[in-house]
């Protein structure tokens, strides 16, 4: 663990600091400039029922009166701490909000990081340990499809086929209709979890496995392989013996480092599966003008992107000997 | 026998035998389909987008190679005309930022530290959050519509052409050839014009055509999420979360073939990027 210093430690809390604080100005900003008016936007249809009083009571509450830079000091002083303020579309806190809805998100992402991570590690292994082969061209032009393949179009392909056409999965959310999700067995969840995660996968898988088989080729075409193929070794067994593990590292890293995409990915299928998450709770929020949890939701993501490449940093430098022993001889 | 010795002559002379000759021809097929798609949105007319109800909800059949919808319209003008908004709004969105990244690179290259410092928290930031939070964001911003989905895409997409570009200038500044000329007494402005645009100027042009697909993706993202392009407007889309709403009472065609041919386009112009950079780059001569 020496990769850990007190000095990177420092330099990334700091770097944590200055990247929230600018993203949460930013999105302040913008969120200001918004035509939209927040107002009309909680009250929806109803807009011609209320007073002018009950409306500049409403204003007053959420101090819309007062000047942007004034409620954005107001609001940055709430989230150190820790207050997000209060949804309105939900009703509730927007931390409770993004508690919950992250809960169920996580299933999601989780599975999807999982199976795709996996499933395109192998791949990436087998087209390029065998490269130029019929297995290698069609990974490869899977992975090269798959890239500008719209994923909300794929969870579309995997609706009609799996469960209007052949009515094996659930058509929507997270759980059958009437069951709350404190109620749904396991089974269920998983049953409705598989879809989702299924279309994420299919679309995560492609990056990681073209990454992989250029690494593998990398580690293929090395010294120490070629030294392994002269004292016998069959290609499988170099493969397996020596090219996976210095493979596997990057393509670990690779994975951490891409959760902003992970997260945009579940935004869209969330939508498609109508999947109660937090990327459903992103889009209501942005239709719906729900400014508090835009904007917490907007932080929430920022350290989960930051988490990840965090994670992918540490991963370097710690699992990889060539990085930790370097640094130490550095010192 | 003849026919056989002159194959290899005629392959030859269509040039299909060599790597760039190959990618010329893939070149051509490429701008050929976005012509078609061009002609055939400017031809179609508007009939087939007025409703005709003794006519909806038709499967893909002779007449109506893409079905229609719950009104009768024809999903084949429907996806044709879609498909050249959506690519109009990428175009517009891909080129806008390309502009902003070739601006911001060159600033963070050549104008001192400073400013380098600047413009790279500036790409940390805009990469800092999700692609697609950034993009509700922004949009949200913009109050919606057509413009909010452009901007959105605009402003969004420029960070990696833009630490593309910085990079090679960065590069090139060190480069031998520009420290010679730089002793040789060339003027800074000669020496960008002689030196660095012919090496800039390939990369520029080819990132500008691998951000399409990703801007035309984003773009079709958005307004399936609902932000943005009224149903009047038709784009891909609308169209495919439209088809959302009847994909459960098994109208397939709504949803496969409209996103089955934006797959098409948007691996088109992947396609010819890459072809593009088999032509122009020096190292692939002889393949």
């Amino acid at each position: 663990m020496h990769a850990i210093s007190a000095s990177f430690c420092m330099a990334k809390i700091g770097r944590l600091v200055l990247i929230l604080s600018l993203v949460s100005t930013l999105a302040f900003t913008l969120v200001s400039l918004s035509p939209v008016d927040p107002v009309s936007a909680y009250i929806g249809i109803d807009r011609m029922q209320i007073s002018t009083e009950q409306e500049q009571r409403i204003i007053e509450r959420w101090g819309l009166d007062r000047p942007a830079p004034e409620r954005f000091l107001i609001w940055a002083g709430n989230v150190l701490r820790g207050d997000l303020g209060q949804s309105m579309i939900f009703n509730e806190p927007v931390t409770t909000v993004i508690g919950k809805r992250f809960v169920t998100s996580l299933w999601l992402m989780a599975s999807a990081w999982l199976l795709s991570g996996v499933l395109g590690f192998v791949l990436g292994v087998v087209a390029g340990t065998n490269r130029g082969s019929p297995a290698d061209r069609v990974i490869r032009l899977y992975s090269y499809t798959l890239a500008s393949t719209p994923s909300f179009w794929m969870g579309l392909v995997l609706l009609a086929v799996f469960s209007v056409s052949l009515g094996l999965t659930p058509i929507c959310c997270a759980t059958p209709p009437g069951v709350s999700p404190d109620d749904a067995t396991l089974w269920q969840r998983l049953h409705h979890l598989i879809l989702p995660a299924a279309t994420l996968s299919l679309i995560g898988v492609a990056q990681i496995a073209l990454h992989t088989r250029e690494k593998t080729i990398d580690a293929m075409n090395s010294e120490y392989a070629l030294f392994a193929f002269a004292q016998g070794e069959s290609r499988a067994g170099v493969a397996w013996r020596h090219a996976v593990r210095n493979v596997a590292l990057p393509a670990v890293t690779l994975q951490f480092a891409s959760l902003g995409e992970l997260f945009g990915g579940s935004v869209l299928a969330e939508q498609v599966f109508s999947y109660p998450g937090l990327g459903k709770a992103t889009v209501e929020a942005g239709i719906r003008g729900d400014v508090p949890l835009l904007l917490g939701i907007t932080l929430f993501s920022a350290l989960f992107v930051f988490t990840g490449n965090l994670v992918a940093d540490i991963l370097y430098g710690v699992l990889d000997p060539r990085i930790r022993i370097g640094t130490e001889e550095a010192k | 026998m003849s026919t056989l010795a002159r194959t290899p002559a005629l392959a030859e002379r269509l040039g299909i035998t060599d790597g760039r000759g190959r990618a010329m021809w893939v070149l051509g097929l490429c701008l050929a389909y976005f012509a078609t798609l061009l002609l055939a949105a400017a031809f179609m007319g508007d009939a087939g987008l007025s409703t005709d109800f003794p006519n909806k909800k038709l499967a893909p059949c002779f007449e109506f190679p893409f079905g229609t919808d719950w009104l009768g319209r024809d999903m084949l003008v429907r996806t044709v005309k879609g498909l050249c908004r959506s690519l109009g709004i990428g175009l517009l969105a891909a080129t806008v930022s390309s502009v902003v990244s070739a601006a911001l690179g060159t600033l963070s290259a050549t104008m001192g530290k400073r400013t380098d410092a600047v413009v790279t928290t500036l790409i940390d930031l805009v990469m800092a959050t999700p692609h697609l939070v950034l993009l509700i964001l922004v949009s949200f911003a913009c109050g919606g519509g057509a413009t909010g989905v452009i901007i959105a895409v605009a402003v969004s997409h420029w960070t990696r052409l833009a630490r593309i570009i910085r990079a090679e200038i960065l590069q090139l500044k060190q480069a031998e050839f520009v420290m010679v000329s730089r002793k040789l007494g060339r003027s800074p402005w000669w020496i960008a014009r002689r030196h660095m645009l012919p090496h800039i100027a390939p990369q520029f042009t080819i990132g500008l055509i691998l951000l399409f697909p990703h801007a035309i993706l984003h773009s079709a993202g958005l307004t399936f999420l609902g932000f943005g392009l009224s149903p009047h407007n038709p784009s891909i889309g609308i169209l495919l979360s439209e088809s959302m709403r009847h994909i459960s009472t098994g109208y397939w065609w709504l949803a496969i073939l409209p996103g089955l041919s934006l797959l098409v386009t948007v691996k088109l112009f992947d396609v010819l990027g890459n072809s593009l950079r088999v032509i122009t780059d020096p190292k692939t001569s002889q393949e």
